[in-house]
């Protein structure tokens, strides 16, 4: 609701006359704008500085601040994008990324609709028990869990050499069901019951049920789901460096990002232009299909 | 780039899609069909297990039982051995400047500073944003940090604090500003410790104030129009009503924002290890956990700290999800 449009609006008969008051409502209508389009630019300054840096020569950034690139003369390169992607490993990082948050999406998603399915529309002993624990588990840190699972691996033979991402997938599957198993239950304990009656009236089984009802009538919410976890395993750095640890061959783009910040130092150049890179995937997801990760965010802010 | 193997790692990829879906799907069938086999009795009491099961078993797997094993190895040495509180006494003495303690100061700073901040923020955002009709343009570009990754958010603000010396020409946004506009001595902002913790946090509030903005613009426009118009026909003033209604209708939204803000501050890791790797006096509880564990191979203060952590956590948890609840149920 626009308060100020409404405030500034004024009657005819004001708008006959210039009066203090009317002064003083244009400015607060000015203030407005000026404040709201200076905070965003504001806002927008580091990640500015970021991307005007990646076009630049190494000798440039290492002497000048990225507003002098904005002026006369042009300096713009595309090299430091040519070397990130060639020489330090980036683009087979992109494709462990990908490798990686794929399936540790989909499992966790999957698992989950089976749980919350059942959690909403079947009855069986503990059921209220049993959903408030797994929900609860939203308090562990995942700290906590690491050493143990990571022992367990190691003494299996879980590891990178032998399974490849299987561990990770695991891992990330068992740290995103409380969160997955919440959003997706409260998302079918809403739907009507005379859905099911109907259906059932009709003889339908419960895998008929399932996937001919409630899968497609919750799209919206597992669309929700599956972005959010997607952007949080894409983005995540600590899952990642433990359960599949730093060597090239096998790191994630947030690994290998963090590596290149050890390794390139002053190096801005490559740093701005891999920073960057990393940061494309999630960009497209989140603006393409910001609605539905504001949902998933609306309707749980209790990840951690 | 080795093209060959990039194809048959693609194939790889398209495998794992096609397959992971499949054996789920298998299974979910394959478990119908075994319930089937029972008596029609019987049936609704099995079928719930075979849907619940594999949720149940992996976060036993990777939740409950690992923190209890946690747990327990905090009481035993690299060796195995039990040594009751001794981890505990390693990590919690010396204070105020040893073991832990120093993270444990840190960790209090985010909490504080981060979450207050992040709510004032997003609060004053979603107020003066929810007045101007481009509302959903700035809103996108002030969440967009929320998109990209911490150690990206990382990167960004390295370079916005990037140190030259004096009379040099500085390059880092942060000591342009200092230098230019208000003529002092450039400042290293990451390794001094007067300023290093505050320039960590700062980074951190740029790329969650988005987050808070979302959810208390959401909380904000749920307040019934009727409500503010009446208060202006009886001419109260926008900061009256700011103060007198929105302010107090929005509280349980706040307070649920809040207290997730002091989680994600407790948990605080990847901002620190990227911009600092946690020296210079700005070490965090899970950066200490993760350098005991993997840089002093000392598993047992490492669980010793996460347990510190949880019980830091949980309160905070429990009363996050009670206010949730208080806030869902109004609905």
């Amino acid at each position: 609701m626009q308060v100020s449009a409404e405030a500034a609006a004024p009657t005819n008969a004001k708008a006959d006359r210039i009066t203090p008051v009317s002064i003083l409502e244009r400015f607060q209508g000015v203030v407005l704008h000026v404040a709201v389009i200076l905070l965003t630019v504001m806002w927008m300054i580091p990640a500015l500085g970021l991307l005007i840096s990646s076009f630049r020569p190494f000798t440039d950034i290492a002497h000048t601040g990225w507003w002098v690139a904005l002026s006369p003369p042009f300096h713009f390169t595309l090299d430091n994008y040519a070397q990130v992607l060639k020489e330090q490993g980036l683009v087979h990082s992109l494709f462990n990324s990908f490798m990686i948050s794929i399936p540790a999406t989909i499992i966790p998603v999957t698992v989950a609709a089976f749980a919350a399915y059942a959690f909403s529309w079947m009855k069986f002993p503990g059921r209220n028990f049993l959903f408030l624990a797994l929900v609860g588990l939203l308090a562990v840190p995942l700290q906590l869990s690491f050493i143990p699972v990571l022992s367990a691996y190691v003494k299996i033979g879980l590891t990178p050499n032998n399974w490849g991402f299987v561990g990770v997938w695991l891992a990330h599957t068992g740290y995103g069901l409380p969160f997955s198993v919440y959003l997706l239950a409260n998302f079918f304990r809403a739907l009507p019951s005379d859905l099911f009656e109907s259906a059932e009236i009709d003889g339908a089984g419960t895998l008929t049920v399932f996937f001919r009802i409630v899968l497609p009538l919750s799209v919206p919410a597992i669309a929700s789901l599956v972005i959010f976890q997607f952007l949080w395993i894409w983005n995540d750095l600590l899952v990642a460096l433990i359960y599949v640890g730093g060597s090239e061959s096998v790191a994630p783009v947030t690994v290998q990002l963090a590596n290149l910040t050890n390794s390139l130092g002053q190096g801005y150049n490559l740093l701005t232009a891999a920073a960057f890179l990393s940061m494309i995937i999630p960009l497209i997801v989140f603006v393409s299909l910001q609605r539905y990760f504001v949902r998933g965010i609306l309707a749980g802010s209790v990840k951690g | 780039m080795d093209v060959g193997l990039l194809l048959s790692d693609v194939v790889t990829l398209v495998v794992v899609i096609v397959a992971v879906p499949a054996v789920l799907a298998g299974y979910i069938i394959f478990g119908e069909y075994l319930v089937r086999l029972f008596p029609d009795r019987i049936r609704g009491g099995v079928r719930p297990w075979i849907w619940v099961g594999p949720a149940l078993l992996f976060v036993a797997g990777y939740l409950v039982f690992p923190t209890i094993a946690t747990v327990i190895q905090s009481f035993e040495n690299a060796a195995g051995n039990w040594v009751g509180l001794h981890n505990y006494a390693v990590q919690l003495g010396n204070f105020p400047n040893g073991g832990a303690w120093i993270a444990i100061r840190n960790n209090v700073l985010w909490l504080v500073l981060y979450t207050l901040l992040v709510l004032f923020f997003g609060l004053l955002l979603a107020v003066i944003f929810d007045r101007v009709p481009y509302e959903s343009i700035v809103k996108s570009l002030i969440f967009m940090p929320m998109a990209i990754s911490s150690v990206a958010l990382g990167v960004i603000w390295k370079f916005m604090y990037t140190y030259q010396p004096p009379d040099t020409p500085q390059t880092g946004t942060m000591n342009a500003v200092v230098v230019n506009l208000f003529h002092l001595q450039p400042i290293t902002w990451l390794s001094d410790p007067n300023v290093n913790n505050y320039a960590l946090i700062t980074a951190g509030i740029w790329g969650i104030v988005g987050f808070s903005m979302v959810i208390l613009s959401a909380a904000l426009k749920g307040i019934p129009t009727d409500l503010l118009e009446a208060a202006r026909v009886d001419g109260a003033g926008e900061i009256t009503i700011f103060r007198r209604i929105i302010f107090p209708l929005m509280m349980p939204t706040v307070v649920v924002v809040g207290t997730t803000l002091v989680i994600f501050a407790l948990k605080a890791f990847d901002i620190v290890y990227v911009m600092t790797a946690g020296n210079f006096g700005t070490d965090v509880l899970a950066n200490r956990m993760y350098k005991l564990l993997f840089q002093a191979g000392n598993p047992g203060g490492a669980s010793a700290v996460a347990v510190v952590l949880l019980l830091a956590v949980v309160p905070v948890l429990i009363f996050n999800l009670r206010q949730f609840q208080a806030v869902e149920s109004r609905r």
